[in-house]
């Protein structure tokens, strides 16, 4: 019946319907993923040593354990795999949290469930902590892009976004501390939103840098995003960091209509660096948007070329300080060793990747005695510089606009022997986090190659209804959301 | 400021990993790579800029001090990687 290929909304119009039901859903996207994703990888296949418990990890399962009719309500959410799943392994692809199974549901899962659906039992690969732009950096091998194996995904959550673009998930979440979800989006050709920083829980998800990261939806189409968002978003008493203001109904802003909306054009954005290609795709689209009615200007965030180093001190330091606690006593790898110190030592050393190492290091140096007001002090006051561009361009406009990338999916192996090239690609993206501010990316077209471009919509602090309303309209008006790869 | 081979010796030190020479040769050089991009940062005027370490005006979040079910200790204990009784267990700290 081919229900893999449906969004969420059209498949709870079939159940409510009763053309389908949960179990049908299931096994059909099941059947698809045996299919597709040997050559995608999308998902993490665990050894079985590396599996303690007796849960199967094939077969769906309900977001809570022992829970199971509520997993015949629903659609099931696949979920990046450092978002923690009671009593299934979440590992964050690394070596070093082997055999982890959480005690507890995050958050966000109990709120799926709550909601009536069910998670795939199934986790999406990332970057070994999201760790990464390009989901090569997993210990359970890289995730390729569904528009073309030989690219990669983008990442860190480029396993949400393949297993999406390649019809092998209905919906998915994500993470995104400087593009992890609007990057790989982007790369797929498919919609993903990182909220504003607070408005979903972060409860649950393995920290990477706290005050940045954020968890959000990848999907099909605008209105998928709109109703993951309505299950997820809210307060949480349990992160301290959670916004205490009740969520809206984000369905109310699929509004096909951008007259009136003001938006800026930033100028920063399109200098050298950006991909010609991407730059034409990009101009297009603006230029769809006027005709839908948005007004658009040119304005100026001065300090984004600082965003990037900003960025790698900042969340560096945050993830030197939440990394620590992967140390071989409470969960995962335990090296052998001599005596306490040599035990935290080796099972860091064979636990973690290289691109871990680079960040603990690189972190721990910025927060160091002697370095600290040089490195990390100052890039805490950039990072208010960063913000007030923000601040003065949302004084007279509701949104601005950008592509997603400078370039669209890369070669695997093509930046992986260079750090700093593979950091630089998250240049659009990360100024969002350092602002707190909601972002989406959604299709706009694609290169004569064939790969999808993504366009960017930045908003004010807990706008979310603005970005739906953009990418709504620009999607009902266009038809690349409803392009799909061959594999 | 750069970064040299004792430096990263230390730091290393300090986040408690251990490095082979291959990996300290490797990880110095593109450290050193990646804080030569980072030094654009103090060309910028940042005396009179206040910092920000959290971006929203969030000030000591409290609750109600009240006692609340905690997670059961076979639970805690259950990925453990060495365990004794309730506790988890470690190499010999004390000599």
């Amino acid at each position: 019946m081919d229900l893999h290929k449906l969004t969420a909304h059209a498949l709870l119009e079939k159940l409510k319907n009763k053309e389908a039901t949960s179990e049908q859903i299931l096994a059909d996207l099941e059947k698809r993923i045996e299919e597709v994703d040997p050559k995608v990888n999308a998902y993490v296949r665990r050894q079985k040593s590396e599996s303690r418990g007796q849960k199967t990890e094939k077969q769906g399962i309900p977001a809570k354990s022992g829970d199971s009719p509520q997993f015949s309500k629903g659609i099931p959410v696949s979920i990046k795999d450092n978002i923690c799943t009671d009593g299934y392994n979440t590992e964050c692809c690394s070596k070093i949290l082997a055999g982890f199974k959480p005690p507890y549901n995050a958050t966000v899962i109990d709120k799926i469930s709550a909601a009536g659906h069910g998670i795939l039992g199934l986790k999406c690969n990332m970057d070994e902590f999201a760790f990464g732009s390009s989901t090569e950096n997993s210990c359970f091998g890289a995730t390729r892009n569904p528009w073309d194996l030989e690219r990669v995904p983008g990442g860190s959550s480029g396993g949400s976004a393949a297993a999406v673009a390649g019809d092998e998930a209905i919906w998915a979440l994500g993470s995104d501390t400087g593009g992890s979800i609007r990057q790989p989006a982007s790369f797929c050709g498919i919609v993903g939103l990182k909220p504003t920083y607070g408005r979903v829980s972060r409860y649950g998800l393995i920290a990477f840098a706290s005050s940045l990261d954020q968890i959000g939806p990848l999907t099909k189409d605008v209105q998928d995003a709109a109703l993951l968002m309505n299950i997820i978003a809210g307060y949480d008493p349990h992160d301290s960091t959670s916004i205490d203001i009740p969520a809206p109904d984000y369905t109310q802003d699929l509004i096909n209509d951008a007259k009136g909306l003001k938006v800026g054009i930033p100028k920063e954005y399109f200098v050298e660096g950006l991909d010609p290609e991407v730059k034409a795709v990009i101009e297009e689209a603006i230029s769809k948007l006027k005709g839908l009615g948005a007004q658009f200007k040119e304005v100026s965030l001065p300090h984004t070329e600082y965003a990037v180093p900003v960025y790698y001190i900042i969340a560096t330091a945050e993830a030197s300080s939440n990394l620590a606690r992967f140390d071989g006593v409470q969960y995962g790898l335990r090296a052998k060793a001599d005596g306490l110190l040599d035990m935290y030592k080796k099972t860091r050393q064979q636990g973690f990747g290289d691109e871990a190492k680079r960040r603990i290091l690189l972190g721990t140096f910025a927060l160091s005695h002697g370095y600290y007001d040089a490195y990390y002090l100052r890039a805490l006051k950039v990072r208010t510089l960063i913000k007030q561009d923000f601040d003065h361009v949302f004084k007279d406009c509701d949104c601005i606009i950008t592509p997603t990338s400078p370039t669209p999916a890369f070669r695997a192996g093509e930046k992986t022997d260079d750090p700093l090239k593979m950091y630089l690609s998250d240049i659009y993206t990360i100024s969002a986090n350092l602002a707190g501010i909601p972002a989406i990316s959604f299709p706009c077209g694609f290169t004569k190659n064939g790969l999808p471009v993504g366009l960017q919509i930045l908003g004010k602090p807990l706008a979310e209804g603005t970005l739906f309303r953009m990418a709504y309209t620009y999607e009902q008006n266009t038809a690349w959301h409803t392009m799909k790869p061959r594999l | 400021m750069g970064i040299d081979k004792k430096t990263v010796e230390g730091v290393a030190h300090l986040a408690r990993i251990e490095l082979d020479a291959g990996e300290l040769e490797r990880l110095s050089s593109q450290l050193e790579h990646i804080l030569a991009f980072i030094d654009k940062l103090s060309s910028l005027d940042t005396d009179n800029v206040a910092p920000t370490s959290h971006i929203l005006p969030i000030n000591n979040v409290l609750r109600k001090d009240e006692p609340r079910p905690s997670l059961p200790i076979e639970k805690v204990l259950a990925n453990a990687p060495s365990k004794q009784g309730s506790f988890f267990s470690v190499p010999k700290v004390i000599e």
